[in-house]
Order: structure tokens, then sequence, then C-alpha cells
């Protein structure tokens, strides 16, 4: 019996919440369910689009809140690439539960203080406290000490929202491919750090992609707070997971 | 035996406040306090955040005014991007927050008047406590009620049309606005929200003169108690417009003395410094603000609406100028010191806001698109208005990463701080002189008198029907010897 390989060409059939779907070898089970416009929550994770600036999808694979039953094991759908007759648990209770417990430990750990925070209504994490009815946390908040550096004349960096989810450090670089972004540290000291120099010569696209793309509020853009008004905003209108397919490639750029 | 009186917390007001009257071996009132015995440190932990966030943090210190404290601050950030001091705005900047603020001083008054103080006016201040509440207005006057609430709404769409959101919108931005005024909107503010005309701006103006008639009338048939009660002399502070105008959103800061003569005259808002100072007090977590020049014993004052129709020459708009010109001639153009009129100067100002309202809707400027104007950047900004409870002040020191390293909030009603100590004292005086008995009534009255004033205590806001009142008499030796519940 001789092993086949697949290829980028190659069909595979899927099913996800019984839903059974097609998908391409080589993308990992969130593509495919975008794509298949099936709603897979993520933080970390983020779709190459036009509006985004990004040439390919990222999966840093930090934020787990992708997690999906695979074959009955727990598995980041960012990071599994399909296999043929997968069987993929999303939209059930005990996942949805998971989900909304690393939420809220989100919220615990870090300072969200949503009420004055510039991303609000455009935020992914409140989105999903939304989305997964998060009224209070049922942990002990930790009060973490947190810093805010405000030295970059473009960005202001606010350590008391980052979620650690590795977007920065891979979306954003320099034309040559030198990260503006780095993690410093380990477990609960881990933190992300700025290139002093880099960052202080970003340009104008540049630091906007930063904010765009940072899921919270820890990237913000300085001078431009709460410039769109409330009912304009990414999550006034439609709820986070609404619209699962990328409108500009369709689902097809991976 | 000494005793010592507490009523905490006082009920219908914003926040949470308490009350102690000392009373000596013969019963006589011998000190009488409001204490704010809440704490909340917006000043110190706004520093450390980048200005920007300032209006949008800061209006969390209230749910009733928060437009008050986004405005100042706002204000106070326009200094900082280089857009002038309050007057450097874009016209459809300064109009749009101008209708916002407006609509602010609308809802509150109006929410003060009909919610919070006509129990006492419709019912009487010793009427059975489970009638003497927004409850029994509803039961026993269903029109006034409808009135109340749908003047209330008027003033809130205002806010959300202006601001984006009821209670905590983000309108105003360091510079101008973030938006205009959609024809839609517009239309629906003048005809009538969702085609009803009960919710129109004429509608206001018919409903705010309305008010002001049954307060006359009733000051008519209660003209010893509205005029002695809580009565005292006091210096008065305010902004007014710089023709004398009054002014709620912008100007300088003008006071009189108890005769009406000038002690502050006509300073401009960003040298605020030069004219008040605060003193603190170890019973309280409201500081004392006083006249600079005058010190802390001759020098305190009040604000608010009685404070700015003492203060100020005209009105710009014709009902509430003829209304005002009838106010002053009731004291024949002297300060009113009577603290129960405060209710007769904010339902004239509820009738201003509702003129201008219409008179901004019907401005072409509201859908201007140039929304916001930037200058030389500067390390300091400093914002006044006049919110509904008085003079607001908001001053802010930035570092050049755009941090604030240093926050100076004075919110109206501790300008009103002294005052409403002597308005306590002077209800406790005629009330409790002589009694050794706490009676409901006589606890209400002292309520009464602090009502008056409107106070945010600690710029909070609680629901109806968890509002506890525990009132706890003391020996002299501090001993409990009686205490009084309810809604506990």
């Amino acid at each position: 019996m001789s092993e086949t390989i697949a290829t980028a060409s190659e069909t595979i059939t899927l099913t996800i919440d019984g839903q059974e779907i097609q998908a391409k070898a080589g993308q990992t089970i969130l593509q495919a369910a975008q794509k298949n416009g099936i709603y897979i929550p993520t933080l970390c994770a983020l779709h190459a689009t036009k509006e985004n600036g990004l040439k390919t999808d990222i999966a840093p694979g930090t934020c787990r809140i992708c997690t999906v039953k695979v074959n009955g094991r727990t598995m980041a759908a960012c990071t599994t690439p399909v296999a043929q007759d997968f069987i993929v648990e999303n939209d059930t209770e005990e996942l949805n539960d998971l989900r909304k417990t690393i939420v809220e430990l989100l919220f615990v750990e870090g300072n969200h203080f949503c009420p004055s925070c510039e991303k609000s209504g455009s935020c992914d994490l409140q989105a999903l406290a939304y989305r997964y009815q998060m009224l209070s946390p049922r942990f002990r908040y930790a009060f973490s000490s947190r810093e805010v550096n405000a030295e970059s004349p473009k960005l202001l960096f606010d350590r008391n929202r980052c979620i650690l989810c590795r977007r920065c450090v891979l979306a954003i670089t320099t034309e040559d491919g030198k990260q503006l972004f780095g993690f410093t540290k380990r477990g609960d000291k881990s933190g992300i750090i700025m290139d002093e120099e880099l960052v202080k010569n970003i340009s104008e696209e540049q630091a906007q992609q930063a904010m765009h793309i940072c899921p919270v509020g820890a990237i913000i853009r300085k001078e431009k707070g709460f410039d769109t008004p409330f009912g304009q905003r990414k999550y006034d209108h439609n709820p986070i997971g609404s619209e699962t397919v990328c409108t500009t490639c369709n689902g097809e750029k991976s | 035996m000494a005793q010592k009186i507490t009523i905490e917390p006082v009920t219908r007001v914003e926040g949470h406040g308490k009350v102690t009257i000392h009373l000596d071996d013969n019963h006589q009132v011998t000190e009488s306090r409001l204490h704010i015995v809440e704490f909340r440190g917006f000043e110190r932990f706004v520093c450390g955040r980048p200005f920007w966030e300032a209006p949008v943090l800061v209006q969390r210190l209230c749910g009733i005014c928060p437009v008050s404290h986004h405005l100042a601050a706002a204000k106070a950030m326009d200094m900082l991007v280089g857009a002038g001091d309050g007057n450097g705005l874009t016209p459809v900047a300064e109009k749009m927050r101008r209708l916002m603020h407006y609509g602010q001083i609308f809802q509150s008054h109006v929410l003060h008047f009909f919610h919070l103080a006509s129990p006492d006016l419709l019912f009487g201040m010793d009427a059975d406590p489970e009638r003497r509440n927004v409850i029994g207005v509803i039961l026993e006057h269903p029109d006034l009620a409808k009135q109340a609430v749908l003047m209330r709404k008027y003033g809130q769409e205002i806010i959300a049309a202006t601001a984006g959101k009821k209670i905590h919108g983000t309108g105003a931005v360091p510079g101008g606005i973030n938006k205009n005024l959609s024809l839609e909107d517009r239309d629906a503010f003048l005809n009538g929200i969702n085609g009803n005309p009960d919710l129109s701006a004429d509608k206001m103006i018919e409903w705010s003169e309305a008010a002001l008639a049954l307060l006359l009338d009733y000051h008519s048939s209660h003209t010893d108690f509205l005029d002695g009660f809580a009565t005292f002399p006091s210096n008065h502070l305010s902004l007014v417009r710089p023709d004398g105008a009054l002014d709620l959103y912008h100007g300088v800061i003008r006071a009189v003395d108890p005769e009406g003569k000038r002690i502050v005259n006509d300073v401009d808002s960003r040298d605020y410094l030069d004219v008040v100072e605060e003193e603190v007090r170890s019973w309280s977590y409201m500081k004392f603000p006083y006249i600079k020049k005058l010190g802390p014993k001759e020098g305190w004052y009040r604000v608010g609406p009685l404070a700015r129709l003492n203060v100020c020459d005209f009105i710009p708009s014709p009902k509430a100028q003829a209304a005002f010109e009838q106010f002053r001639a009731y004291t024949k153009g002297k300060p009113n010191h009577m603290s129960m009129h405060y209710h007769w100067a904010r339902l004239i100002e509820t009738l201003h806001a509702a003129e201008m309202m219409k008179e901004l809707l019907l401005d072409p400027d509201l859908q201007g698109t140039n929304l916001v104007t930037k200058g030389e950047r500067c390390g300091e900004g400093i914002g006044l208005l006049e919110a509904p409870r008085g003079t607001l002040f908001h001053h802010y020191r930035v570092n050049e990463q755009d941090l604030i390293t240093m926050c100076n909030l004075i919110v109206s009603t501790t300008n009103n701080n002294e005052p409403m100590n002597r308005a306590v004292n002077a209800a406790a005086v005629a009330q409790m002189t002589g009694k050794a008995e706490i009676t409901e009534p006589m606890m209400n009255a002292v309520e009464v008198a602090i009502r008056a004033y409107d106070p945010c205590l600690s710029c909070a806001t609680h629901a109806m029907g968890q509002m506890p009142l525990e009132v706890t008499l003391y020996d002299a030796a501090g001993a409990v010897v009686d205490q009084q519940r309810k809604g506990m």
C-alpha cells in the first residue's frame, strides 16, 4: 500500500457541527470554516484582507479561543490542518463555555476598562464577551500592574489591555522584514515590547495598521480617540461572528 | 442630655450623603453637618492616561449629568490641542456641543423638579413618605408625571443624537465634535420624535412654561414656606457671557456679594485659580471652595440656577427672559437668597433650555461638516461650564508623551458645600430645637433643604427603592438611644 501526500489542489471533505464541507489540503480548520461561512471565534488568528493590510493569514495559536473538538480531541482550529473525514465540533455548549472562560480569564488578568477605551465597540474581546454573555467574570480580578508606553510619537501601547495575542509581532514589520514588536519574558511575566527606534519612525499607514490589527485597545494611534461615533463602530450593528467570509477575497486567499 | 442625630443616607438626591445634627442638653441645635461619605478619586486615577481619553473617562463621575463632565473635559482638551479656550471651535462643533449641553440641562432639571423635588411640594414635606415619592406623583398626578417622563426623554434623545448615547457618549473630542446632526434627527426633534407631537420642540417649551406656572401657583399659596425656609444671605458665582447674558456653556467668571455688588468681575475662566481656593475639613471628603480674596469665612458662595440668575444681567431667549424679569423683580433686583427659590430659578432655566434647543435645531450650522479644529499644542488645559447644578471646573496638565500628569476637578456640588451645610443647619434649627424625639417629617425637612440645591453628592446614581435611610440618636456619651430605619 502506498501512502499518498495531499496536494494543495486536493479537495478534502470534513464535517463541522454536522455540516459537510469541502476544504483544500493545507488549509486550517479555521480557514476551511471561514470559507464555508461557519464562525469560529478568534482573537489571535487573522485572515488577510485589504483592510488589515496583511499579505497572508496569521495564526499564532496563542489565544485558544478557537478551540474545537476534532474527532473528540480539543485542538486549536487556527493551527490544525484539515484532514479527510475530520469530525469537528464547534458550536457546542461545552466549547462555548470554554471560550467564555477564556474571555473571562483575559478580562480578569488585564485591566480592561471598556468605557474609556477608544476600541470600545470595535474590540474583538469586548464583542466576544457580549457574544458569550459574560456579565461578570467567575474569577477574581488580578489587578495586574501594567505600564503604558507613550514614548512613540505616533503610537500609544497600553499594556493594561494587551492580551498577548502576538498579532502585532507577526503583522507589523519594516519593509526589510524587521519586527517592530516582540515578546519578552515568560509565563505570567510575558509582555510585548516595542523596538523604540523602529516604532519612532513608523509610517502613518503602519501606525493605522497596527491599531487596526490589534484585537483590543492595546495599540492606539495617538490623538485619534473617539473620532468614530457610536453607531458607526464595527460591532454597533452586527455582533461578532455575524459575518464570517472575507468580503474582498471570499475566503479564497488561503 | 446632649444628642447627635444622624440621617444616613440622604434620600432623593444623587449619591450618598449623611447628615449629623448635634443637640445640647437643652435640645438646642449646636452644629449640623452634611457629610459626603463617598470617595471617588477620579483626579488621581486619570493621571497616566492619554489626554484624549479624559472627556470619556471623567464623565463616569456621574450618570445624571455626564455630559457636563464630558464637555468640561473636552473644553480643557480644546486648549491642549490649540483649539482655543471654548471659542475656537468650528460653528458646527460649538453648536453641537451647545445642543448636547442644553439637552443635558433640560433633562436634569426636569428629573430634579418632577422626580425628586415635586413630591415635597405636591404632598407637603410632612406627608406620609409612602405617598411622598415619585410613585405618588404618578398615581395622583398622572398627566404631570407623563409630561415629566416625556420631557426627560426629549432631553435624553437630544443627548443621544449629539453624543452618540443617552448616557456616557463620546460626541465631544479634543478640538471639536465627531458628528453633526442629521436632517432626519433635526426634523424629528422639531416636529416630534417618531411622529409623536408630544415629543416636539414646541411641546417642550409649552410644558416648561406650564411647569413654571405650576411652581408660581404653588408659591402664591405657600409664600412663607418658599421664601423663608433655609434662607440666608450669601455670595453667588457663575459663568456669564461677556455681555452679561446667561450662558451655560462658556463665559467669564462673575460673582456678586449678598447685596449684588460684583466681587469677581468677569475673570477669564483660565484664571480660575486666581478666583477660588478650596479648604479641606477633616469630617468630609468634599472640599469647601471659597473666593480667594475674601478667604474661607467670608468667601463661600452659592452656584447653580439661583446663583446664575443672581449673577447674570439677562437671559438670551424671550420667554425665559420674561420669567427672569419677574424673578428679579421679586427681590427688587437684589440677589435672591431664598434656598427654595432654586426651584423657581431651575424652572426658568428649563424654559431657557427648551427655547435654546429649538433655536439651535433651526440653525443650519448643525449640518456642517467641518468638525474639528487643531492648532499649536500646549501642556495645560482648563475647561469651565455651567452644569445643571452649578459651575464646573476641569483642569489638566499633560506631559510631552500625551499622558495626563495633573487633574483638578471642582464639581458643582462641591461649590455648594458650605451653603448646603448652612441650609441643613437652618432647617435643623427650625425643626429640631427643643425637640427630643425624631420624627420623619423633621428629617425630611432637613433633606428638603439639601434637595433644593439638587446636589449630586458623589456624582453617583441609584435606582428608586434602593435608597435606604437610617437615623440614629446618640446620647452625650455616644451611645445609641434610638434608631429608626426605612427601606433596609
